[in-house]
């Protein structure tokens, strides 16, 4: 048994709640996504075009890449964010892919109004379904699982920026969506604070098929499967990195920093070819 | 403690200046009063000016309900029936090229020398702030929120709903503060321009009859209502909204 059907047993979901449930049959794993001719213009520039991108099943997938290159494009894309973007977005299982996504981004995008509790259990209210006393048990176990226990009853702003990450984190996973697109989620934490989420997150996100954007090539190396570096004008992929031993891989690991040289040596080609 | 001394001292300042004034000036009563015979005015004619005011309260405080609700209203239509941008938001924008106080005859001669004309006053300048700031906090709504909330599968009825009104609230709460300070110059032009009640009329009539004392004490009145309808109106919204100091501070 995988982590992911373990949480997905966790999880919020008990009974098949809306139309966005990923199967009927319990998931061992998340299939995989398909991202294939996608294309973005954008200020008359011509920003990626027929980009693929494989995100394999229960795995995750980081993009590195200069800024500006169209990274959080393609992110936004296979959100159905980027309504200019075209390309298609499909899970290797064939099902539709909208309402199987849950989005995480670099703000924490806390509601200042709703308490902690009321945060993670936002995208059911927005979805219009009841928030039952289920619900808000699921939502409390996911706190604990964040190390959040007893905050529930909080509102955004008594929190510190690790712990707001913290219940952004709970909320995607609230979420208990197959496929997670987080965007440098933890990039405006201190490091060790970082350290410490990503961890979380490798642990509890295990068995989703995860896209991670970020700018730093440690997080990538620790938190993927696959490391892709997105160059160019317009953009492509290279051939993936693939480090070594299953996620959260610790931060000393002397293999992770020769990869990190290597990496750091195709993000600054990719800087130079971008300019 | 400090908190209650300093507008008592504040207070005691001002009026020993303006005894001072008069000492120094020695106007004669029906040019500028003393302190003491506004005050004695204000204990003689207690009743009459309990009168007046409760009129004008009563003019400021459905204005204040009534524009406050068109005001949310129409902002509200504006952001969501999109072709209303372009077609209704230039009209409320010229509207406000024509001074109110010019309409103040005309409302007189349409609605009558009643509580309505003044009631309609207070509306009119109270609904473009309010409008005018909703508008705006509706329009700017965090865009992550939105982001967040779409790939939850919310409908846009739902982020209206959800997101985008409690993100507009403490716009709202701005708009209502300004329409609270402005709604008494409302009613108050309403019952100048004619009435038969109201702190407006009562001044009105002492200053014909340069019983200037009474004039002071029913403008006193006045200022004493407008900064206590302030107060309690922001007290409630703070209550309301308490997230929008939390969120001021730190970004502060």
């Amino acid at each position: 048994m995988s982590v992911f059907s373990k949480l997905h047993s966790l999880g919020p979901r008990t009974r098949p709640l809306s139309s966005s449930e990923p199967t009927s049959q319990p998931q061992l794993k998340a299939p995989g996504l398909q991202i294939t001719g996608a294309r973005l213009s954008y200020g008359g520039q011509l920003l990626f075009d027929g980009l693929g991108l494989d995100l394999p099943a229960g795995s995750i997938t980081a993009l590195l890449g200069p800024s500006g290159v169209g990274k959080t494009s393609l992110l936004r894309l296979i959100a159905g964010l980027a309504h200019s973007a075209e390309g298609s977005v499909a899970g290797t299982d064939g099902a539709p892919v909208a309402g199987r996504i849950a989005y995480m981004a670099q703000q924490d995008l806390l509601l200042p109004w709703l308490r902690v509790r009321d945060n993670i259990c936002l995208g059911t209210r927005v979805r219009g379904e009841a928030v039952t006393a289920g619900t808000r048990e699921a939502a409390d176990r996911l706190l604990d699982q964040v190390g959040l226990a007893g905050v529930a009853e909080a509102r955004p702003s008594e929190l510190s920026g690790g712990m707001r990450q913290r219940t952004a984190l709970a909320r995607t996973l609230m979420e208990d969506r197959p496929f997670v697109l987080m965007d440098e989620p933890f990039s405006s934490l201190d490091a060790i604070t970082r350290l410490d989420l990503q961890d979380l997150a490798a642990r509890l996100l295990a068995g989703r098929t995860v896209l991670l954007v970020t700018h730093d090539p440690l997080e990538a190396l620790r938190l993927a499967h696959r490391v892709h570096v997105m160059a160019g004008r317009p953009a492509r992929l290279d051939a993936p990195l693939e480090p070594p031993g299953e996620p959260p891989r610790p931060e000393d690991d002397t293999r992770l920093l020769s990869l990190q040289a290597e990496l750091l040596h195709r993000l600054h080609a990719a800087w130079r070819e971008s300019r | 403690m400090t908190r209650f001394v300093r507008p008592v001292v504040i207070l005691a300042g001002l009026l020993a200046i303006w005894q001072a004034i008069v000492w120094l000036t020695g106007a004669p009563d029906y040019i500028l009063p003393g302190p003491a015979e506004v005050a004695a005015r204000l204990w003689s004619d207690a009743a009459l000016l309990l009168f007046h005011a409760a009129v004008t309260a009563t003019e400021i405080l459905l204005g204040l309900v009534l524009g406050a609700v068109l005001g949310a209203a129409a902002a509200l239509f504006v952001v969501q029936v999109r072709p209303a941008r372009q077609w209704v938001l230039p009209v409320l924008v010229v509207s406000q090229a024509i001074p109110v106080f010019a309409l103040a005859p005309l409302l007189v001669l349409w609605l009558g020398y009643g509580m309505g004309s003044k009631i309609a006053m207070a509306t009119l300048i109270i609904f473009f702030p309010v409008t005018a700031s909703f508008y705006d906090g509706l329009r700017r709504t965090e865009p992550g929120w939105l982001d967040l909330a779409q790939t939850m599968g919310a409908s846009r009825l739902a982020m209206l709903r959800h997101i985008r009104l409690p993100a507009a609230l403490p716009a709202l709460a701005s708009g209502l503060r300004v329409a609270a300070a402005v709604a008494p110059i409302g009613a108050v032009v309403g019952e100048w321009v004619g009435a038969a009640r109201g702190l407006g009329f009562l001044m009105l009539q002492a200053n014909a009859r340069l019983q200037t004392d009474l004039m002071f004490a029913a403008l006193f009145v006045l200022a004493i209502f407008a900064v206590a309808l302030y107060f309690t109106l922001d007290g409630v919204l703070r209550r309301a909204v308490p997230w929008q100091s939390e969120s001021l501070e730190s970004r502060g």
